[in-house]
């Protein structure tokens, strides 16, 4: 199947989970509260983090055709996003500073003068077009990563904290293997052994973070277990699974919601520092500012793009965090029996 | 006002604490008047939630935040604490008024040597060398009955039983000879042979140095062995007071009855316990009146609109309520 | 009267292993139950008293099987519940329920209370369908004198002595016969203590309940219980009628016990602290009597032999003054 296709698919599950996380959410009295608190402390960092979630979303819908009549030929027979089709025929020859006329080095006059709000680059793309899609790659690589990494952290995290003994042990001894391991070195490592691939990128992060909600996660438990509510429930004869989905996991969440949004930001960075290291993944904010590193020592020196995608980088962090940290207090359980 | 004791230790006149709530600020202790006189052992007694804990914490002047004391006097021997200043009263503190919690296994710092922590006590409030502190120390943990003082004072309290660590902990208070001891709760989490023993330790170390001693608890039995007087909470306010054998042997308010009805060591078996119907209402339902109204038994007219003022019951025995009011005068 | 008694523990241990070092080798046991003998006659209650880290609550759990016993049997309606595998055991789960201590850590915070009360229904297939289960938790919560209008509430919005009562309707829930009450009152404050207590007598007439009373507070005892065994050190070391027990005890750890209870009569201030020291660890019992180094009247047998639950009137008791 076709890339843009499964794109496409994947952004309308996506919309699709998001509407029933909400449903979810609204029917539980104790998470639409702590929505609500949260709406209520962080209100611009919130819609900062929309902003750019619906920016990706527009760039993940895409579809060929309609093309006919542009300057550049193949891509009239390319799968072309919302944001590509919005910026279509905005190419200039070569540099241009921000809102500009002429081009930077020589002064030609452009095709679209002073329309460029973040400038130009080498190849005369739009700068704020390209800003724009390195949202979709953070978030698919914080979000595809830890659609990995969560889920394994989880159930060795639970497992190792339920069952305890042997499993544990194992778990245990693997965590702190990992861990042990230079995380950097991993990465480049996996990476190179997978080829270089979005996917690979995310496959490579995935194994090496998940193990600090792992630990976190196998911590809980242990504590969890032995709460009387879990004794009852085995005195109740209810099944080990069942106690483990219905009174476990619903008191884990917090901590998962916590951790995920957290590693997040962590996760865009390193691929920052991949990118750097020329393993990252294209057109990420990351390689935005590798390739601009050079520029920064010409003369006269140019330094809207680096400043973009590096302003977009933080913009995007800075909102995580702030949701995170607001996060962390609402969902933190003496916050939730102090409230009553 | 009642005739000024003997020589008061400490006193406290209209003292009121608040805490932010729905709809403005409440007052968890409302107008509460103690006094505690010389080698005196006062109970303040209530069960939770009725603000006694944070009395003493405001007699210290450590009322956690948002909570601020709103009005009131608290006079130590003449000099009114709320008007010293902070450093002041930081001396206050430890020296002139100890105060010993219920918890002994969060009370001390883990990471310490029990010895070491008294000597700390010590010296913050005394200039005396590092050895003659020491000495000291030895001198008070062979006071409250630690078996070999000289090798505890190098233990750290994780090695130490609930009932010694509580002995460290009144080792500690006592080592700057305090005017007054605020003992909160300060046995409800031992052993009940282990409470005995730390009672009678208290009573004969009271007589020793003749201190006073301010008692919270919630344990009638408790109060029966140790205090002089006896003062009741309910829901913020003093609803009755009066010495040991008034309180528990002639109890007139309708609380202090319930609670003494419903202990089920004066029950027989099979026979039903007295029960307060209700519970406690939570600070921001407090009804208007008298606070104990929605669950009174012998509630009447005046009770849902007015604040029951004080009834003398006898020289020593006061009480506020209606009912009892209307009783004495007939 | 049955001729059998509804529950049996014959020789119950529990020992908790304490590891040390990098392999997590056993060096030595928590002899937290060890050898422990207890009968309940149907409808009747008994008492296991004692302080901390006597073990009372181990047995509790033991007997539950929420604690895997080391040694010993557990008869109940016949059956040795500690033979069974855990599928055997399952439906005689629902015979024997327990009301902890804590009512704030005994509700899973994150579930409505009606889910709370009705998932034992769920496991023994009490109740057709969801809407009879509702049903029936609303009784429940009519017979422990809630508003059966709160279930869909969450834990954190009742008080201390609600919720206690909520975990009394979901152990009702799926009709016990034996129930264990694990310092069920000690949490609470002495007035809301009275109502749970006169709950638990009229539920035990209403229902022909059993129970299991473990406590360290005398005065509930004796006002509760038919029969008492008291508990020290992972052993009975005193047993017998309620009445007996408080009028003329014969251990002398009971009479300590007995002794140090202050009393609320202002006539009275008698509390005496006769039992010295401090209780010794669990992992390390004294040898012989396990309460000589505490006992006022120990001699010299005491830290030589140790003393077995001699036949007393109207009783048993473990030492050799009462031999």
């Amino acid at each position: 199947m076709e890339t843009h296709v499964v794109s496409n698919l994947v952004v309308a599950l996506l919309l699709a989970g998001g509407v029933w996380t909400g449903v979810a959410i609204r029917r539980d009295r104790l998470w639409s509260e702590a929505a609500r608190s949260l709406w209520r402390r962080r209100p611009i960092a919130l819609i900062v983090v929309a902003v750019y979630l619906a920016v990706a979303v527009l760039d993940s819908i895409a579809w060929v055709g309609g093309g006919e009549g542009q300057a550049d030929a193949v891509a009239a027979h390319e799968a072309r996003s919302v944001v590509d089709r919005a910026f279509a025929g905005t190419r200039e020859a070569s540099f241009s500073a921000p809102l500009a006329d002429a081009e930077f080095y020589g002064g030609r006059p452009l095709q679209r003068p002073g329309s460029h709000l973040f400038g130009t680059d080498i190849l005369g793309r739009d700068v704020l077009y390209l800003t724009i899609k390195g949202a979709r790659v953070a978030l698919l690589i914080g979000g595809l990563t830890s659609m990995i990494a969560i889920p394994l952290a989880l159930l060795l995290g639970v497992s190792a904290g339920y069952f305890g003994g042997r499993i544990d042990d194992v778990v245990f001894f693997v965590m702190s293997t990992l861990a042990s391991m230079p995380g950097l070195l991993l990465l480049i490592a996996l990476i190179m052994a997978m080829g270089r691939s979005t996917l690979s990128v995310c496959i490579a992060l995935g194994v090496t973070s998940w193990v600090g909600l792992c630990r976190v996660t196998r911590g809980e438990t242990f504590k969890l277990r032995e709460l009387d509510y879990v004794q009852a429930a085995r005195a109740l004869g209810v099944s080990e699974a069942r106690i483990i989905f219905r009174h476990l996991l619903p008191n884990l969440m917090h901590l998962v919601i916590i951790t995920f949004v957290l590693m997040f930001s962590g996760l865009v960075l390193s691929e920052a520092i991949l990118s750097w290291l020329g393993i990252g993944v294209d057109g990420s904010w990351g390689q935005m500012i590798d390739q601009a590193r050079n520029e920064l020592s010409r003369d006269p020196i140019i330094w809207w793009n680096i400043s973009a995608a590096g302003v977009a980088l933080f913009g995007l962090l800075l909102a995580v965090n702030f949701v995170g940290d607001a996060l962390r207090d609402i969902l933190d359980p003496r916050t939730l029996r102090e409230n009553q | 006002m009642s005739d000024t004791p003997a020589e008061a230790v400490i006193e406290t006149r209209g003292l009121t604490t608040t805490f932010p709530g729905e709809g403005g600020r409440v007052p968890v202790v409302d107008q509460v008047d103690l006094q505690i006189a010389v080698g005196e052992v006062l109970a303040l007694v209530g069960e939770s939630g009725c603000g006694k804990s944070m009395t003493a914490l405001s007699m210290l002047r450590l009322v956690p935040k948002p909570g601020r004391i709103e009005a009131g006097e608290i006079s130590l021997a003449g000099s009114d604490l709320r008007r010293l200043s902070v450093p002041a009263m930081r001396q206050v503190r430890g020296q002139e008024i100890s105060m010993i919690f219920q918890e002994p296994m969060t009370s001390l710092n883990p990471v310490a040597t029990v010895g070491a922590q008294v000597v700390e006590a010590i010296r913050l409030h005394e200039s005396v060398s590092k050895a003659e502190a020491r000495r000291r120390t030895l001198d008070l943990f062979t006071r409250v009955g630690i078996p070999d003082p000289d090798s505890r004072l190098d233990a750290y309290p994780h090695q130490l039983s609930g009932g010694l660590k509580q002995r460290v902990m009144i080792a500690m208070a006592l080592s700057t000879r305090p005017r007054l001891l605020i003992a909160d709760e300060p046995t409800t989490a031992l052993d009940v042979t282990i409470q005995a023993q730390i009672l009678q330790l208290l009573r004969d170390l009271q007589q020793e140095f003749g201190m006073s001693i301010l008692l919270i608890t919630h344990d009638l039995g408790i109060v029966n062995e140790l205090a002089d007087r006896v003062s009741v909470m309910y829901a913020g306010r003093i609803i009755e007071e009066g010495s040991r054998v008034d309180i528990l042997g002639e109890a007139r308010h309708p609380y202090t009855r319930g609670l003494l009805l419903s202990l089920p060591s004066l029950a027989s078996r099979g026979e039903r316990l007295a029960e307060i119907p209700g519970v406690v209402p939570p600070p921001d339902q407090w009804p208007p009146g008298c606070r104990f109204s929605t669950r009174c038994g012998r509630v009447f007219e005046p009770c849902t609109t007015q604040v029951p003022a004080v009834s003398e019951i006898t020289g020593t025995h006061r009480s506020w309520c209606f009912a009892v009011a209307r009783e004495i005068e007939s | 009267m049955s001729a059998r008694p509804l529950l049996q523990v014959e020789g119950l241990r529990t020992w908790f292993p304490i590891r040390r070092g990098l392999l997590r080798r056993t060096v030595g046991y928590v002899q937290a139950v060890d050898g422990v003998d207890l009968a309940i006659e149907e409808g009747m209650s008994l008492a296991l008293v004692g302080e901390s880290g006597c073990g009372k609550t181990t047995v509790g759990r033991s007997i539950l099987c929420l604690e895997r016993a080391r040694e010993g049997r557990v008869w109940f309606g016949g059956v040795d519940l500690l033979r069974l595998p855990s599928q055997e055991l399952r439906p005689y789960r629902s015979d024997l329920q327990i009301v902890f201590q804590d009512p704030m850590a005994s509700l899973d915070p994150r579930m409505r209370v009606r889910d709370a009360i009705a998932e034992g229904m769920h496991s023994f297939g009490i109740g057709a369908s969801e809407s009879e289960r509702t049903d029936r938790v609303a009784a429940l919560l009519e017979r422990v004198q809630l508003d059966p209008r709160q279930m869909w509430r969450y834990p954190h919005e009742f008080s201390g002595g609600q919720r206690q009562r909520l975990c009394i309707a979901r152990a009702l829930a799926v009709e016990p016969r034996l129930v264990i009450c694990d310092e069920a009152v000690s949490a609470l404050d002495v007035s809301i203590q009275a109502q749970i207590l006169n709950l638990l007598g009229e539920l035990q007439q209403d229902l022909g309940l059993t129970y299991l009373f473990i406590t360290h507070d005398l005065g509930v005892v004796r006002y509760l219980a038919d029969e008492v065994a008291v508990m020290y050190l992972g052993q009975i070391v005193e047993r017998g009628g309620t009445e007996r027990i408080f009028e003329d005890p014969r251990h002398p750890y009971t009479r300590g016990l007995l002794a140090a209870v202050p009393s609320v009569d202002p006539q009275r201030r008698s509390a005496a602290a006769q039992v010295l020291g401090d209780v010794p660890s669990p992992a390390h019992p004294p040898a012989g009597c396990r309460f000589h180094t505490r006992c006022p009247e120990a001699f010299d047998r005491c830290s030589e032999e140790a003393p077995e639950l001699f036949a007393v009137e109207g009783g048993r008791s473990r030492c050799f003054l009462s031999e």
